[in-house]
């Protein structure tokens, strides 16, 4: 178990900076998420905590100890490859069994024939075997133990692969998508497999993925990273409520996020779409944009019109495409009870509430919005 | 019923073009066949047949093998093709490792040199070759017919081409799971290129095995001979060439390679169509 500190990490590649600053500490034991549009510099990241990267500029430390010029394998982390990664020449026994010959066997004892013959390696072998079937048991794999990769399925592959990381008992686990190549039902399955193992070993993961769902219901921290960059850190509540950027917003979330563009007018008071909203901002004035989730919109009533363009029925819920009239802005609303769909074309009326509002300003900065203010205004008048 | 006019015409005259070249190739090796097992009177015949009329091949073995120490030539081209190969491996996988897979300056232009070697016949630099063998006075020896061929340029090139198409990520996985650089050349890479191991084995065997150039300059003692300069050995004897030994003594030295070809030949089509893991 450790903590890893990242510190100021920049790396470029022939000129091109990928990773512009990264300061980041994980906590002893904790599931972090890294999650980021393709391209944004994440398997790079994860890569310079392996050690398999050289950072440009920065340090990482694990467990307080800097980690620079420390051989990948000195580092006691554990690496999931995407591709799984195991050696198609050896059985999944051997792929598992490998980290363990290297650290405990000599170079001696590991040549082909000759170590074979020496005492102490069979000593060691039946050391090493018992450790390979404990985590062959823990992963439910025993009976594939004698297969080699390209006779196991993508799922079967991707607990080898995994066994090969825990046999070891690392200070920290790296994943670097490891679930995406899997069909969506073993996804989700094997998901619930890996929160398990996170509390049954109890030792730090940091899970890099494409997929928010996956970093949403597994980790106790999402990191989201965008152009090299962290935008920002927190919980998945914390990142899914209260995004500190519009890009942020709308990565997490599915569908989408609704983003309606508005004003902040000369007063204060903010208006979307032409409406005036009950809410103010500090902020200066000028044109905003409003994030909506589509389950905060409620239809039926409110101050937009609009009508439906399109439906989406997922069985449990159902999500309507509105189009916004006097406005070329398209959103999405969230219907509990699909029984409920309204056809295709169908006037609808809809808002939402104030709270549900999360406001970004021209640059995708969030915006702090009032509304308790109005609303005082109001009752001191009604009073 | 089916028509009788099935067989669609180019199909036809693609196998009549291929079974002619086929023939082309194969005539000198049946008319080996067909001499080594001739007496020496059918041999020097005028009229020309395949068939001999008086069937001679243990005879003609048996004077080839009386003749000459067949069994100590085919034993040289062995130590001879066995050690330019384990060589030619051992430091061509290194090197095709560290083009294919390691990064560091001038790693481009140190391919593009490598492939320009490709480009230089033998012969051009086997007078220098030859001078610094003399001065090394290893002339006339097993390593002046292995050393010139220990780093092979092709071989280097095609195991370069195959590690490219290994995955990065298990180059990875063997480092985090402590597997040394050399490590990973024997343990990952070299397992993963079985089949392009066995295609530049059999390239650089058959190539090694069948060299009549490079023995017959640098050797001078018999005990060292290689089987092609044995079987050029039985033309210029005292009595005029007897072909018929001459053949049969062909036909022993090309077995080997046959036996091997046949043997790798799954591997090696495998080989060089350059399968890569998927
Ligand atoms: N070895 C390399 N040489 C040059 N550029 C590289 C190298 N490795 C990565 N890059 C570049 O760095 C950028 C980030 O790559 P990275 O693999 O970290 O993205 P990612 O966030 O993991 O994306 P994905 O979700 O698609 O895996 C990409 O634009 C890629 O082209
Ligand atoms: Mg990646």
């Amino acid at each position: 178990m450790a903590s890893i500190e990242l510190s100021a990490i920049r790396k470029s590649f022939d000129g091109t900076e990928i990773l512009r600053g990264v300061d980041l500490r994980i906590e002893d034991g904790e599931f972090i998420s890294l999650v980021g549009p393709s391209g944004c510099g994440k398997s790079t990241l994860l890569r310079v905590i392996a050690g398999l990267e050289p950072q440009s500029a920065g340090e990482v430390r694990i467990d307080g100890v800097s980690a620079d010029g420390i051989r990948p394998s000195a580092r006691n982390l554990a690496m999931v490859f995407q591709s799984y990664a195991l050696y198609p020449h050896l059985s999944a026994f051997d792929n598992i069994a490998v980290p363990l010959r290297m650290r405990r066997l000599s170079a001696i004892e590991r040549l082909p024939l000759v170590g074979a013959l020496l005492p102490s390696r069979r000593r060691k072998e039946r050391c090493i075997r018992d450790d390979v079937a404990r985590v062959a048991d823990q992963l439910e794999i025993a009976h594939l133990i004698g297969r080699k990769p390209a006779q196991l399925s993508g799922g079967q592959r991707q607990r080898i692969a995994v066994g090969r990381a825990i046999v070891r008992q690392p200070v920290a686990f790296l994943f670097d998508e490891p679930l995406s190549n899997l069909d969506a039902k073993l996804r989700v399955h094997m998901r619930a497999e890996l929160a398990q193992l996170h509390r049954r070993l109890n030792t730090t993961f940091v899970y890099v993925t494409h997929d928010q769902a996956e970093a949403m219901t597994m980790s106790s921290r999402i990191a989201v990273m965008i152009g090299g960059e962290l935008v920002q850190v927190g919980t998945p509540t914390d990142i899914y409520d209260n995004p500190r950027d519009i890009r942020v917003a709308e990565f997490v979330g599915s569908p989408k996020i609704n983003i309606l563009p508005g004003q902040i007018c000369d007063d204060g008071r903010i208006e979307a779409l032409g409406v005036l909203l009950r809410l103010t901002s500090s902020a200066a004035s000028g044109a905003c944009r409003i994030g909506v989730r589509p389950e905060r919109i409620d239809l039926g009533s409110g101050p937009f019109t609009g009508y439906v363009v399109h439906a989406e029925n997922m069985g449990s819920e159902a999500f309507l495409h509105l189009a916004v009239d006097g406005s070329d802005a398209r959103l999405v609303a969230r219907i509990d009870d699909p029984r409920r769909l309204p056809p295709i074309a169908t006037p609808v009326s809809f808002g939402f509430a104030m709270d549900a509002v999360r406001a970004f300003n021209a640059e995708g900065k969030r915006i702090e919005v009032d509304s308790e203010h109005i609303e005082r205004v109001r009752e001191r008048a009604i009073v | 019923m089916k028509p009788l006019r099935t067989i669609p015409l180019w199909p036809a005259v693609r196998h009549l073009l291929l079974i002619a070249g086929a023939v082309v190739l194969l005539a000198p090796f049946i008319w080996m066949i067909s001499t080594a097992s001739k007496p020496p009177e059918e041999v020097f015949s005028s009229e020309l047949h395949l068939i001999p009329h008086h069937f001679a091949l243990w005879d003609n073995l048996k004077i080839a093998f009386a003749k000459a120490n067949l069994w100590r030539f085919l034993l040289n081209g062995v130590i001879v093709t066995v050690s330019i190969f384990v060589l030619q491996v051992l430091i061509a996988l290194p090197a095709a490792y560290a083009l294919a897979k390691l990064r560091f300056l001038g790693r481009d232009a140190l391919f593009a040199l490598i492939l320009f070697g490709i480009l230089i016949p033998p012969q051009a630099t086997a007078i220098p070759v030859f001078l610094l063998l003399h001065k090394l006075d290893l002339l006339d020896s097993y390593a002046a017919l292995v050393l010139p061929f220990t780093i092979s340029v092709f071989g280097i090139f095609l195991m370069r081409q195959f590690f490219k198409s290994v995955p990065d990520d298990l180059v990875d996985a063997a480092r985090m799971d402590g597997i040394s650089e050399f490590g990973i050349v024997w343990r990952v890479m070299l397992p993963a290129a079985i089949p392009a191991v066995t295609a530049f084995g059999i390239f650089s065997v058959v190539a090694h095995w069948n060299d009549y150039f490079w023995p017959l300059i640098v050797l001078n003692s018999e005990q060292l001979r290689t089987p092609p300069l044995a079987v050029a050995h039985f033309r210029n004897n005292e009595a005029g060439t007897n072909y018929g030994p001459l053949m049969a003594a062909a036909m022993v030295i090309i077995a080997p390679l046959l036996i091997a070809f046949l043997l790798a030949q799954r591997r090696f089509i495998e080989g060089i169509t350059l399968t890569g893991i998927k």
